[in-house]
C-alpha cells in the first residue's frame, strides 16, 4: 500500500474542488446536523431537505483533512435527488468499503467516485474520516423535518 | 561520557521496538514520545523478573513470596521519591496521571474534603491543559459550585501573566496548571505561580507528565502541594502513574478508590483509613508496573536527566530552525527556553494528511488535537502536527521529519 493509492486522484480533486461545500439557507422542513471526529477534531455541519422520501439537496460546510472533505463532497454530490432509501443503501456500501468487508458486485457502478476511497479501508485510523460526511447524511435523512441537531 | 553527552544511536539498541520497520520496510522513525515512550529492555526484563520470580500480593500474606513482592513494590516507591526529591510516604502510585489528578479532583471537593467550600470560590486552570488536567476540575466544579477562572496563553504560546494578580485571589482555592505544556513546549513559571497562590492559601497542583521525564525534577524545589506523572511517557510500563504530594496535605485528604489495602479497623458499618499512600491504594497494587517504573527511573538516571534535557533542546533547537526555513510551515509555540513538544502547522495541508505522510516515510508523529481541544480554539486551529523527542532521537530522525514534510507539500501540491 503507497501513499499513492490511497490519495487517488480523485479524492485530491474533491478536495481541491468540494462540491456542495456552501451551505443553502435553512428551509421550512429542512434538516441540519452537526458532526465532529472527537479524536482528531474534523467537523461538517450538513443540510438537507426531503420532500416526499427524495433528497431535493444536500449542502454542506466542514473543516478536516483531505479524506473527510473529499468523501464529503462526493457523498453530497451521490445524494442529490436520490430517494431516501437509495441514500441509505450507498451509505451501507461505503461502510462495508470502509471495513474492508467486500462490496456488491455493481458497487462500482453506485458509488461512483466513492469507490475511490477504497484504500482508505487499509488505514483504520482513516476509516472514520471517511465516514464522518456519510454519517451526518444517514442522520440528517432518517430525522423529522424542521430539526436541528448540534 | 560525560554529564553533559550521550550517545542516542547507542541508546536506541536497548529499545527492541526503535529496532523494527514499518509501512512495508521502512525504517521507524518514533517521533510520539510525548504519547508514550519507548521501553528498554531494562524495563520489560524488570518486569518480567518480577512476575517470574517475585509475584504474589503485596501487603497480604505472612509467605516469603508476598515478602518479596511487599519489598520490590515498596522499593520502586523508595526509588521514584528519591528522583524527584520527596519522602518515601508521599509517593503514591495510581494507575496513570489521569487518575492522579482525578483522586486529587475527588478527594478536594468529597464530604470530607479539608477544602471547606464557600459560593464564589474559585479554582484556577491555564488555557493550555491538556484534558485530564482540565475535566476532573469542570467535574468538581458541578460537585463544589467553584467557578472554574483560566490564565489566558500568549500567541508565543507562553501564559499571559498580565492580570496574574486579579486572577489569583483571596477566593481562589485551588491552583492546578502543567509544567510543561503537551502541545506547544512552553515550561511554565511553577516556583513564581506556586508562591502567588500559596500567598492567598490556595493548593497548587502540577501536571508534571511532560517534564519529569525529562528533566531534572525536584518537588521540593519547585514549592508545589501535589503532582501527578504517568510511568509510561518515562520508559517505564503502561498501567502505573504518581501521585507526588505534601505528606500533610494527603494526610488531610479523604480517599478517593477504597477498598481492601486502604484501611485500619472494618466494621459492617464504618472503617478508619490508613495514613498516606496506603490510603490513596485500595486494592492489590500494579506492582510488577511500579517496578518497571523504578527500572525506567533507573535508566534515566544513568543516563542523566540533565544530559537528557540537554539532547532534547538540542534536538528541537535544531527542528526549529529547519522548519522555520521551511515556506508555508508554521512552528506553534515560545522559541525558548522550551520542552520538547513540537507542535507545528503546513499551510494548506490537514494535519492528519502531514502525518500520513509521514507516516509513509516509517515517520510517526501525532495529528490532532493532542487532549487539549481548547487551546487548539485559542489558536484558532482545529488540530496541530507534533513532533516529541526523547533520549534515543538523533538528529538524524530531525532531518527525516524534515525530508518528510517537504515531501507531504510536493504530494499536496503546496510546495512553491
Amino acid at each position: 500500500m503507497n501513499l499513492e493509492k490511497m490519495y487517488q486522484e480523485i479524492i485530491l480533486d474533491h478536495y481541491k474542488h468540494p462540491q456542495f461545500k456552501n451551505l443553502a439557507p435553512m428551509v421550512s422542513g429542512g434538516v441540519e446536523v452537526h458532526h465532529i471526529n472527537p479524536t482528531c477534531g474534523d467537523e461538517v455541519t450538513l443540510r438537507a431537505q426531503v420532500v416526499d422520501g427524495v433528497i431535493e439537496s444536500v449542502t454542506w460546510d466542514g473543516l478536516g483533512c483531505s479524506i473527510s472533505q473529499a468523501s464529503t463532497s462526493v457523498m453530497a454530490g451521490l445524494a442529490q435527488g436520490a430517494t431516501v432509501e437509495n441514500a441509505l443503501e450507498l451509505t451501507a456500501q461505503f461502510l462495508l468499503l470502509m471495513q474492508g468487508k467486500g462490496v456488491s458486485t455493481d458497487a462500482d457502478e453506485i458509488l461512483e467516485d466513492g469507490i475511490a476511497f477504497a484504500g482508505v479501508a487499509q488505514y483504520p485510523a482513516r476509516v472514520k474520516c471517511a465516514l464522518l460526511g456519510w454519517m451526518a447524511l444517514k442522520d440528517a435523512i432518517t430525522r423529522e423535518p424542521g430539526e436541528i441537531n448540534e | 561520557m560525560p554529564a553533559s553527552s550521550l550517545n542516542a544511536e547507542i541508546l536506541k539498541q536497548d529499545f527492541p521496538l526503535l529496532g523494527r520497520t514499518v509501512r512495508g520496510g521502512k525504517k521507524l522513525v518514533y517521533l510520539d514520545s510525548g504519547a508514550t515512550s519507548q521501553k528498554p529492555t531494562q524495563v520489560l526484563e524488570a518486569e518480567r523478573d518480577f512476575y517470574e520470580n517475585h509475584n504474589a500480593a503485596a501487603h497480604r500474606g505472612a509467605h516469603q513470596l508476598a515478602e518479596e513482592a511487599t519489598e520490590a513494590f515498596e522499593g520502586a516507591r523508595e526509588v521514584v521519591a528519591s528522583f524527584i526529591g520527596a519522602q518515601t510516604r508521599e509517593v503514591i502510585f495510581t494507575k496513570s496521571a489521569t487518575e492522579s489528578l482525578n483522586l486529587v479532583a475527588y478527594s478536594l471537593s468529597a464530604a470530607e474534603s479539608p477544602i471547606q467550600w464557600r459560593p464564589g470560590d474559585e479554582v484556577l486552570l491555564t488555557e493550555m491543559e491538556h484534558h485530564a488536567n482540565l475535566i476532573p476540575w469542570q467535574e468538581l466544579s458541578k460537585r463544589t459550585g467553584a467557578h472554574l477562572r483560566f490564565i489566558p496563553v500568549t500567541d508565543d504560546g507562553e501564559l499571559d501573566l498580565t492580570d496574574i494578580d486579579t486572577l489569583i485571589n483571596e477566593k481562589t482555592r485551588i491552583l492546578s496548571f502543567t509544567h510543561a505544556s503537551n502541545v506547544l513546549g512552553t515550561v511554565n513559571p511553577v516556583r513564581r505561580l506556586a508562591d502567588l497562590a500559596h500567598a492567598v492559601g490556595a493548593i497548587v497542583v502540577l501536571d508534571a507528565c511532560q517534564s519529569v521525564p525529562h528533566e531534572a525534577v525536584d518537588v521540593t524545589a519547585l514549592g508545589i502541594d501535589l503532582m501527578a506523572f504517568s510511568g509510561h511517557k518515562m520508559l517505564g510500563p503502561t498501567g502505573v502513574g504518581v501521585l507526588w504530594g505534601r505528606f500533610e496535605i494527603l494526610e488531610s485528604m479523604p480517599p478517593f478508590l477504597t477498598g481492601g489495602s486502604m484501611i485500619e479497623v472494618v466494621t459492617l458499618e464504618s472503617a478508619t483509613y490508613s495514613l498516606p499512600p496506603k490510603r490513596f491504594e485500595a486494592g492489590v497494587p500494579n506492582m510488577a508496573q511500579a517496578v518497571g517504573l523504578a527500572a525506567a527511573i533507573g535508566y534515566l538516571q544513568d543516563v542523566g536527566m540533565h544530559a537528557i534535557a540537554r539532547h532534547e533542546e538540542d534536538l528541537v533547537t535544531s527542528a526549529i530552525a529547519q522548519l522555520e526555513t521551511m515556506p508555508g510551515v508554521t512552528v506553534l509555540g515560545p522559541a525558548g527556553p522550551r520542552g520538547g513538544a513540537l507542535s507545528f502547522l503546513v499551510d494548506g495541508i490537514h494535519p492528519h494528511d502531514v502525518g500520513q505522510v509521514l507516516d509513509d516515510d516509517g515517520i510517526a508523529v501525532r495529528v490532532g488535537h493532542h487532549c487539549a481541544w481548547p487551546l487548539m480554539r485559542r489558536f484558532g486551529v482545529a488540530a496541530t502536527t507534533r513532533a516529541t523527542f526523547y533520549l534515543y532521537n538523533t538528529h538524524e530522525d530531525v532531518t527525516s521529519l524534515i525530508s518528510g514534510i517537504r515531501r507531504a507539500q510536493e504530494f499536496f501540491g503546496t510546495s512553491s
